[in-house]
């Protein structure tokens, strides 16, 4: 079954558009994303795992995670909520933080409105918008949340980035 | 924090976005780009002086004439981590589908 998977950047608009189908309810598909200990599952790209440590899913309330390495590293990730419509949509502000967890307030942020709709077939249509302030926290955003966590699980990301099913999404440069 | 100019600054301007996709399509000299452009021939020069900066375009002498054309292995780099910042989502997405198989 398709998943329907657009990743779609707008860098003149400093936006990414994600778009994907969950062959789930959107109560479940909901509940994957709000209960903490669920979204631990899935959040880190594996071996690393994610270990939450503030959790309070309410207008003005933060999430504060890490993505745990197989050798103990830590990157920390740090969310706070602004507006949230209990069972459809949820917006959120992210910070880079320090190696202790604490956000960097003057640091660049991002911004996500994600929504979930229900469509037919009991399954579950996500929409997520992500808005940098600047376009290089895009790189940074890479760096800090990724870079280590898949160089440790793919190896070489050159050889990822270099293979058939990495298709380049931005730029068509002849 | 180190602010030498990257790449990203390259694109963060929409005139020097504008001045990138024009390169994209040929080499022209900075009189040809700025004859583009509404703004003063300072402005569009300052503009070419920050993208040579961040490394998007490469000066070419052609007789009396410079020519400035596009780096290509530099834009590559911004599609280079968006590619892996996809690739983030894809796994995160296929690790929540099997949480949902047994949810």
């Amino acid at each position: 079954m398709t998943n329907n998977f657009v990743f779609e950047p707008d860098l003149a608009a400093k936006k990414i558009h994600i778009v994907r189908e969950f062959n789930a309810p959107v109560e479940k598909v909901w509940r994957a994303w709000t209960e903490p200990e669920l979204i631990e599952k899935w959040i880190a790209p594996k071996p690393w795992t994610a270990k939450t440590k503030i959790w309070d899913f309410s207008v003005g309330g933060i999430w504060l995670y890490a993505m745990v390495g197989t050798e103990g590293q830590k990157r920390w990730v740090y969310a706070e909520f602004t507006a949230i419509e209990n069972g459809s949509a949820f917006s959120s502000t992210g910070m880079f933080c320090d190696d202790e967890g604490n956000p960097v307030r003057t640091g660049p942020k991002s911004y996500r409105d994600t929504k979930f709709s229900s469509i037919s077939g009991n399954r579950t249509k996500l929409e997520s918008v992500i808005t940098f302030e600047e376009a290089a926290t895009i790189k940074m955003f890479v760096e800090t949340g990724f870079k280590e966590g898949t160089t440790a699980s793919f190896g070489n990301l050159d050889e990822l980035l270099a293979s058939e099913q990495m298709r380049s999404p931005l730029f068509t440069v002849k | 924090m180190d602010i030498r100019r990257d790449i990203y600054q390259a694109i963060a301007d929409p005139t020097r976005r504008a001045i990138l996709t024009l390169l994209a399509v040929s080499a022209m000299t900075p009189n040809a780009i700025a004859g583009h452009f509404g703004s003063s021939r300072q402005a569009v020069s300052k503009h070419i002086q920050i993208l040579a900066e961040c490394g998007a375009v490469n000066q070419n002498q052609r007789g009396r004439e410079i020519y400035y054309q596009l780096n290509i292995d530099k834009m590559k780099e911004i599609d280079h981590w968006m590619a892996a910042f996809r690739k983030l989502w894809e796994i995160r997405f296929d690790q929540l589908d099997d949480l949902l198989k047994d949810l």
